[in-house]
């Protein structure tokens, strides 16, 4: 399994694909650290008409922190399809996979190594995305995240999903379907999430409900969201209000079922992408 | 001693097509079997059910006494597919280290190198697969099936991308691997090929077996040409038995004979016979 694991990391490397992330990750930080640093000079002191009570780095902080995570999980998410988007069918057609399965190895294993190597790569992408953003805006305003680590660990599990449902994909659909495919589903459960946010600021129950009903459905939307809301566990007043209609997707506390739901969604999709593997002809 | 690759009574339907419709074959200990047959015959879905990348609809593959597909019938085999592409990034060291950890193989440095001399590549340990050409890739391909020293060797279409002197060293190869022991089933569609280096032939179509053998068996004597000063007198029904009888009852007659040949039917033209 570990030989898989690593074939798949050199694949990455060998591509230069992890170059063109890096590159592209530290043109972002840098973008961030920028524009974090203008944010937190112009907001400084800034109190607006009936709003005394708000703290405006508090506000600055937890916004533009937003604006990483919501970054964060979209190029973690790119990453992720692009890691497992050709894994079966890409790879049969190319060729590539028929001299591998074969080995005694066998399907589950090799499907699932492909998926641990994707997905740590994925996990070791996005925490060190999330932490260089938490140091940014420390370095830029002196704001940090009521809760430090579990939003980083909640925002890497839910790009692990998004890599599993790409990699199940990838048995069923060829690269361009596949990827075209899993980042709509990314995109359609973001849109699930701002929709709940506008029930939110319109008080609409129903919209609220629809979107609850799809985070089971795509559950990577509930982690981001919670982990959005640990960001800002602790506040409270009028920036909390803002913070959570927040311009990248709304913090709202998943809870503990949803929370298992997602591992449990996690198992069964890659139970599902196994079985189908096991069952193809390639 | 139980036969290598055993197929019974295999079926494959892809929808409404069928693909393979009962075939029965058998490789034995150190076999060189040949399969032949047109495009869409089945012969590469026979290939592909034997290493258990393709399901069988109905009956049974056995390697090496397992099922096909289980693990121990993957230790077993060594496969080279029709159409195959290894990664471009790799060198041709990289590729065969790479199948020695899956196959659990321990020969290290001195099997790669060993496997290297045996397809005509031993200066190419560290080029790069993007760098090869087709046929170097495929002697690659045939390389990396041989890892592990495996008991069986499937091999689809081996000969395709290469020039006359790849098919010879390929030849030689197989050759080699009959020395060894090892058995092997090869998919070709060089009929020439098949006949100089296989024990025993097996001919498929519309996915059923219409002829198997050695090719000698295959082979059909044709008649008796004799040439007399008189022009060429042919016995379309006479055998090599017949040869004595037939000059002895030329030379009765009067004639001067310069030459008798044997006429027998090539592989070629057993195999267009029962190919539709």
């Amino acid at each position: 399994m570990t030989t898989i694991i690593l074939y798949g990391l050199r694949e990455s490397l060998r591509r230069k694909m992890f170059a063109v992330v890096l590159v592209l990750t530290v043109l972002f930080l840098s973008l961030y650290a920028w524009g974090t640093h203008e944010a937190f000079k112009d907001t400084r002191g800034f109190v607006g008409v009936g709003q005394g009570n708000l703290n405006s780095e508090q506000l600055a902080g937890a916004i533009v922190f937003g604006l990483a995570m919501f970054a964060t999980l979209f190029l973690g998410a790119v990453l992720a399809v692009f890691l497992t988007l050709n894994v079966v069918r890409g790879d049969a057609e190319a060729g590539l996979l028929q001299p591998l399965v074969v080995r005694p190895i066998g399907r589950t294993q090799l499907l699932l190594a492909r998926f641990a190597g994707a997905a740590g790569v994925c996990v070791a992408y996005v925490l060190a995305v999330y932490f260089a953003s938490v140091g940014i805006t420390y370095w830029a305003g002196g704001w940090s995240p009521d809760r430090l680590v579990s939003p980083g660990i909640e925002l890497a599990a839910a790009i692990v999903v998004v890599s599993s449902l790409a990699l199940a994909g990838s048995v069923f659909l060829s690269p361009i379907a596949n990827g075209i495919g899993t980042l709509m589903v990314f995109g359609a459960g973001l849109m699930a999430g701002l929709l709940g946010e506008i029930g939110h600021a319109i008080n609409s129950h129903k919209l609220q409900h629809i979107s609850r009903i799809a985070w089971w459905f795509v559950p990577f939307d509930a982690l981001y969201e919670d982990a959005l809301h640990r960001l800002t566990v602790n506040t409270t007043g009028f920036a909390k209000f803002v913070l959570e209609l927040g311009p990248f997707g709304g913090s709202h506390r998943a809870g503990t079922p949803l929370l298992v739901w997602s591992v449990l969604y996690l198992v069964f999709v890659l139970a599902a992408a196994v079985t189908a593997f096991k069952r193809r002809d390639l | 001693m139980p036969p290598v690759l055993l197929a019974k009574g295999l079926e494959k339907r892809y929808g409404r097509t069928e693909a393979l419709s009962g075939v029965d074959l058998e490789v034995g200990e150190g076999q060189l079997v040949g399969l032949l047959g047109p495009n869409g015959a089945g012969k590469s879905t026979l290939v592909k059910i034997a290493c258990g990348l393709v399901r069988a609809s109905a009956g049974s593959v056995e390697v090496c006494g397992a099922p096909a597909g289980s693990p121990p019938a993957r230790r077993s085999l060594g496969y080279l597919a029709e159409l195959f592409r290894f990664p471009s990034w790799m060198s041709a060291d990289e590729l065969l280290t790479l199948h020695q950890r899956l196959a659990g193989s321990t020969g290290g440095a001195a099997e790669r190198t060993e496997l290297l001399e045996l397809v005509g590549l031993p200066h190419a340990r560290a080029t790069r697969v993007a760098a090869m050409s087709k046929g170097m890739q495929q002697r690659l391909g045939i390389a990396q099936a041989l890892v592990g020293s495996p008991r069986l060797l499937l091999l689809d279409e081996p000969t395709s991308a290469l020039d006359p002197a790849g098919r010879r060293v390929v030849r030689g190869l197989l050759e080699e691997l009959r020395r060894r022991g090892t058995s092997v089933l090869l998919n070709s569609h060089l009929l020439s090929e098949v006949e100089l280096v296989c024990d025993h032939v097996v001919i498929v179509d519309h996915g059923r077996v219409v002829a198997a053998g050695t090719p000698d068996q295959l082979r059909r004597q044709g008649g008796v040409e004799v040439e007399t000063a008189t022009g060429t007198r042919v016995f379309e029904d006479a055998r090599r038995e017949d040869v004595p009888r037939i000059v002895r009852e030329l030379v009765a007659a009067g004639e001067e004979i310069y030459e008798v040949r044997v006429v027998a039917s090539s592989l070629e033209d057993v195999y267009l016979e029962v190919v539709d």
